[in-house]
């Protein structure tokens, strides 16, 4: 049967093969979500040169600010689509690694002294060991999951409840103040480069996937393992350990986002920074068409999802949306989207497209 | 034996989210820590500092008496988790410093982030037979049967930076301070600059916190009175990032404003930043007033060096005002108010030293 | 004899959407019997249970209980009625005691008396002479016991028909033991059972009556003593002894070499799957099976040769050198391909394309690092959708939108292009249509022919003479013989079978 419907798709209006594609969806949402923008406000996407405080030309705007913004997410949702696909299961503790990851940063770069004048380390090493620990972290959750088999969820629940009590106790409770400036660049703007630094790091994220994706099996092998277990270990796979590797690689986009977040502001802020990440990760993950139980997954959906979420974030701050209503318009728009994101729901609007169009034919 | 061993991770996690359960960080602190600034905005620090001085030596004076004879006072101190917030960090520090073997006391610490730990700790000391219980509830309910216990045992109990649900009969005072003052002083000294025009953007805690309620309440009053103009009222979580996108996102529409007014110092640093990436002018003399709340030591000198304007203090130092207490009844001097509200100033440049800073800054 | 009548099944219809799993089916059961129900898998049995517990509404036909027609719709219909059910896999609560086990979910109020619940459920377990206590903790009883305890939360809600389904497959042999002699005493107190096995052994030991059934009929129902094991095991795979037809080598086979080792050899081989040891080794070029009843573990041995079980002990030596098969991988490593008897858990990556699911295992063989070009997979998947002619709209078609026999084909072609030395095929012709069917042999006997060497498991007796030239006899996880050249006769296989008396 299901044959039938794929070999008909072949023959089908534009219209139901797009509205079929995975990328549909997200794509017209951000469309949508930028058309409303130039609407209410024409000048939305005017983007400016304008010199920042250092006194270096930096481009700004409503779409620069989203691509900015949207950086430390869209990494995670490489990490977090690919969790999702193996696991069939969801990372909650990515915004409580990431204090605890930029907290070890942070405190590689401060040594024992809060406000050092010089760093005490150079950012290269106090990078890597913070990216080294968000990975153990992410392996941690891994070996929770793959080898103990706790539901996802329940498994990253530890870190998420832990995971900030830890970060603050890294550095002593202390509050770590980084003033050397060009530890600000992975947040803002390399001096002569007027675009934001978070953009090149994503980008940088985003063609590293691209390559790997491309260059190894890690897509088949995850698909396999999320889709069918037994069978891919039947097929000389370790769903074991490519389960784990799902959380590195997680704890790897963790280690990133954690040295943009901390750069943007060149401190730390325990109990908050980054929070809810998680959440929007997720919804990027849903937001791009992809079952939350596993399997196949589009990694392109996922994260042209994440922009979605920024920009959707984005202007609701432009609109100066009062502070209570805030939550309850975002939640409209995402349930909005996630449903009609769902499988079940593209199922049916493909399904839709073409009875539409013979019925203009009759 | 897997099972047990996921029943013993669970138990793990759930003992981590009650370790954990305050962890909002700064949220919990800023919910009900209370903060209040006295009337004296321009009060010299000279005078702040006189006071505090004075204050302290007394209480050195009279600490002297008992540990000369011999005998000292056993206090209970029970206090929330030291991984909270900085403010936390630094009321800890400020009572163990205080209450000393030198300063003729015999002090037992206890720290709890819930009511059942805090209430346990204070069953021991009750136990114990200590002379007195200080404590700084985590909730407000649920210390009834302590308070009972204590008043049987003709053990003294007194609470400070959080007040509990119960009858003034139980304890002999309550060192609280005053978020709506704290506001109002605020609202107060921006009145006071007398700018040309009002044009404010205001960054809001979480919501329904009472630093949030008290530190609103007291903008949004004045500014009806005085016709200013609020460009913006969002809620920015405590948090840096979000409120980093939000004057972003204000910067972005082209919308004029000349005041933030923050409601702690990370939404501040986190504008701050914005304005930067922008190249707006803020501070002294400057184009936008920066004004925080907390007196973070990085707030303070970003106050001294004068790209900020103001910042509200948060006093958590209620050790000396405990001692003073204590002593007084040693002598058999009952409070003269249940109530005692702390001493809390506001800063800008005219009254902050690199002494305040060391003083105040948390 | 009538009045001791406790259960009347009549004329028994239950349709699925293209199935019949159940036509016309009577069952009697008397008062204060042991009744097997048997059959190969499809035969209809657990549609049977199904039916008579209300977990399935039949289409047609009638169930007498006590000399009342009872219409039973739910599984609380059942249990009202009196009919209780014990499955394989023990379904109470490991942390609960006893006694709340027996009781829990049963109680009319809210408020329980725990030390009368105690009482009662003592008073129960003495006279059922289970070895357990009201107030243990059920996880520290054995398996037996546990199953016994179920049994015991049966047989006292008023209980006059008591369903067992294959309640001995995880107990060894001394706790099956326990288990029938508590099927006894229930006996006596005039419960009727119906024991659900594939133990012939079992079978022979307890029971008093077997219904056979087979493709969802009635066979017909015995008195356990006057059926022999082997008349019982062709009643069950639907020969008739008398109706052989001898089927000799007619495919050319390869000739292996003299003094050549044998492509794969094992010595005292077991798994955690609870086979025992076994022997086992395969020529270059020779076709074997492994045969026995379903539950034999004939297709356990399989899976502890590739490794898919935890291999628990043996010797493995691949052409005359030692080799250790811990992982499926280790096994593709050796040349070794398995095709699975479970095509929808094990098999088929049921979202992914035909394609993907065709090149997976040699591209797991090839490394992660080497993934196939996009267009190589496509010429691959085309190449051997056009050799296994499988009927698929396009290469990129899901793989479970594809028909049983076409699945089969896909992870056929997924393992061919392994280029095994040594071809395991688990049930490869299960519910595929009958051309598929003959493909797949006629396959088998090419590969041979050129020098693979294959494994084929078949629960059709006369599909493996025609194919094997050597067959491992597997009963009750035991491997029991091996025959070979003459002795490949379908009444000598099935005596083989069916063991104990000739």
């Amino acid at each position: 049967m299901g044959t039938n419907k794929v070999s008909k798709s072949k023959e089908g209006s534009l219209l139901s093969r797009m509205t079929r594609n995975q990328m549909f969806i997200p794509l017209a949402a951000l469309a949508a979500l930028l058309l409303f923008n130039l609407i209410l406000d024409p000048s939305s996407f005017a983007i400016t040169m304008d010199e920042n405080s250092a006194g270096n030309p930096v481009l700004s705007g409503f779409l620069i600010n989203i691509l900015d913004n949207g950086s430390e997410l869209a990494i995670l949702a490489i990490g977090m689509t690919l969790v999702t696909a193996a696991s069939g299961g969801q990372d909650i503790s990515v915004g409580a690694a990431i204090a605890i990851s930029g907290s070890v940063l942070l405190r590689v770069l401060c040594g024992s002294n809060t406000r050092p004048e010089t760093l005490q380390a150079p950012i290269l090493v106090a990078f890597l060991v913070a990216f080294v620990v968000a990975m153990l972290f992410g392996a941690f959750n891994g070996v929770l999951v793959a080898v103990f088999r706790i539901q996802p969820m329940v498994a990253t629940l530890i870190l998420y409840t832990a995971g900030r009590s830890i970060a603050s106790w890294v550095n002593n409770n202390e509050l770590p103040i980084i003033g050397e400036p060009s530890f600000g660049y992975f947040g803002g703007f390399i001096p002569g480069i007027p675009v934001p630094t978070p953009i090149f790091i994503a980008i940088l994220c985003l063609v590293a996937i691209w390559l790997v994706l491309k260059f190894t099996n890690l897509r088949l092998y995850t698909q396999s393992v999320g889709i069918n277990e037994n069978s891919a270990k039947l097929n000389g796979l370790n769903p074991t350990f490519i389960k784990i590797l799902s959380f590195v690689i997680l704890g790897a986009c963790v280690g990133v986002a954690a040295l943009i977040k901390v750069s943007r502001l060149a401190t730390i802020n325990y109990g908050v920074i980054a929070k809810d990440i998680e959440m929007d990760a997720i919804l990027a993950v849903a937001l791009g068409g992809n079952a939350l139980s596993g399997g196949k997954f589009n990694m392109a959906a996922s994260v042209v999802g994440a922009y979605v979420i920024q920009c959707l974030t984005t202007t609701l701050y432009k609109f100066k949306v009062p502070s209570t209503a805030l939550p309850a318009y975002k939640a409209v728009v995402v349930i909005l989207l996630v449903v009609l994101s769902s499988p079940v729901v593209r199922a049916k609007l493909s399904a839709l497209a073409p009875q539409a169009k013979r019925k203009e034919a009759a | 034996m897997r099972k047990k061993f996921v029943g013993f991770l669970l138990c793990a996690a759930m003992t981590a989210t009650l370790l954990a359960g305050c962890g909002g960080g700064s949220d919990t602190k800023e919910t009900d820590a209370p903060a209040a600034a006295t009337e004296g905005d321009t009060k010299a620090a000279e005078d702040t500092k006189a006071d505090e001085g004075t204050t302290a030596a007394e209480g050195d004076t009279q600490a002297a008496a008992p540990a000369a004879s011999g005998e000292l006072i056993k206090i209970g101190i029970i206090n929330n988790d030291t991984s909270e917030s900085g403010y936390r960090v630094a009321n800890d520090r400020d009572l163990q410093r205080k209450f000393t073997e030198e300063n003729g006391y015999d002090a037992t610490f206890a720290y709890g982030k819930t009511n059942d730990e805090q209430v346990a700790a204070a069953n021991k000391m009750i136990q114990d037979g200590v002379d007195y219980l200080a404590i700084a509830a985590a909730n407000t309910s649920g210390w009834d049967k302590v308070l009972q216990d204590a008043k049987d045992q003709g053990i003294r109990v007194i609470l400070y930076d959080r007040v509990i649900d119960a009858d003034e009969e139980f304890y002999v005072a309550s060192i609280v301070s005053d978020m709506a003052k704290e506001g109002e002083t605020a609202a107060n000294w921006l009145k006071d600059q007398k700018l040309e025009s009002y044009n404010i953007i205001h960054l809001q805690g979480q919501m329904g916190s009472s630093a949030q309620v008290g530190r609103s309440e007291a903008l949004v009053n004045m500014a009806q009175a005085e016709g200013w103009n609020i460009v913006t009222q969002q809620c920015a979580d405590w948090n840096a990032e979000t409120a980093q996108q939000i004057v972003q996102s204000v910067i972005d529409a082209g919308t004029d404003f000349n005041v933030i007014y923050a409601e702690n110092d990370n939404m501040a640093d986190g504008a701050v930043k914005a304005l930067d990436k922008a190249g707006i002018k803020h501070g002294v003399g400057e184009k936008v007033v920066i004004m925080g709340f907390d007196c973070n030591t990085f707030a303070l000198e970003n106050v001294m060096n004068g790209t900020w304007n103001y910042d509200g203090q948060c006093n958590p130092y209620q050790a000396d005002m405990i001692d003073e207490i204590i002593k007084n009844l040693e002598n058999g001097v009952e409070p003269a108010e249940k109530v005692i509200y702390m001493e809390e100033v506001g800063f800008d440049q005219s009254n902050v030293t690199q002494e305040v800073i060391d003083k105040f800054g948390i | 004899m009538e009045e001791n009548i406790v259960l009347k099944m009549r004329n028994i219809h239950k349709s699925f959407p293209g199935v019949r799993a159940l036509q016309g089916v009577d069952f009697t059961l008397r008062r204060g019997e042991i009744h097997a129900l048997m059959g190969e898998n499809g035969a209809g049995k657990s549609t049977l249970i199904k039916v008579l517990t209300g977990v399935y509404s039949k289409d047609e036909g009638q169930i007498n209980l006590d000399g009342k027609d009872e219409a039973i719709h739910s599984p609380q219909d059942a249990q009202r009625v009196g009919i209780s059910t014990v499955y394989q896999e023990i379904t109470l609560c490991p942390n609960l005691s006893v006694a709340e086990n027996m009781y829990i979910g049963r109680g009319k109020g809210a408020v329980q008396n725990w030390k009368k619940m105690n009482a009662d459920a003592d008073q129960i377990l003495t006279n059922l002479g289970i070895p357990a206590r009201g107030s243990q903790q059920l996880s520290s009883c054995s398996l037996a016991v546990q199953q016994m305890v179920a049994i015991a939360r049966a047989v006292d809600t008023d209980c006059k028909v008591l369903i067992l389904d294959e309640p001995t497959s995880s107990l060894d042999e001394q706790e099956v033991e326990k288990l029938f002699t508590l099927m006894r005493d229930l006996r006596e107190k005039g419960v009727g059972i119906i024991f659900v096995t594939h133990f012939l052994d079992q079978v022979y030991e307890v029971c008093d009556r077997i219904t056979v059934m087979r493709d969802g009929k009635l066979v017909g129902e015995f008195v356990t003593e006057e059926l022999p094991r082997v008349q019982l095991v062709s009643k069950m795979l639907g020969k008739e002894l008398d109706d052989l037809s001898d089927i000799q080598g007619e495919y050319s086979s390869y000739e292996a070499a003299e003094g050549e080792a044998p492509v794969f050899e094992a010595k005292g081989l077991y798994s955690d799957s609870g086979i025992k040891p076994f022997d086992f080794d395969i020529k270059k070029g020779e076709v074997n099976g492994f045969t026995g009843l379903l539950g034999s573990g004939r297709s356990e041995s399989v899976r502890a040769i590739f490794g898919a079980d935890r291999v628990l002990g043996g010797e493995v030596k691949m052409n005359g050198k030692p080799v250790k098969i811990a992982k499926p991988i280790d096994a593709m490593k050796n040349g070794i391909a398995y095709l699975p008897e479970d095509r929808k858990r094990d098999g088929i990556v049921g979202d992914l394309s035909v394609r993907d699911n065709i090149i997976l295992a040699n591209q797991v063989l090839k490394g992660f690092l080497k993934p196939y070009k996009k267009s190589e997979t496509y010429k691959i998947a085309d190449e051997y959708i056009k050799l296994l002619s499988i009927k698929t709209a396009s290469a990129d078609t899901p793989i479970k939108s594809l028909s049983g026999g076409n699945q089969q084909k896909v992870i056929l072609a997924r393992w061919l292009l392994t280029h095994p030395e040594y071809l395991i095929l688990d049930e490869p012709t299960r519910g595929i249509d009958v051309g598929t069917k003959v493909d797949i042999q006629k396959l088998v006997l090419k590969l041979a022919s050129e020098g693979m060497s294959v494994t084929f498991i078949s629960s059709e007796l006369d599909e493996m003479l025609r194919t094997c030239s050597r067959l491992m006899v597997m009963r009750d996880r035991r491997m029991v013989g091996e025959l070979s050249g003459e002795e490949l006769k379908q009444s000598t296989v099935m005596n083989t079978i069916a063991g104990g008396e000739k």
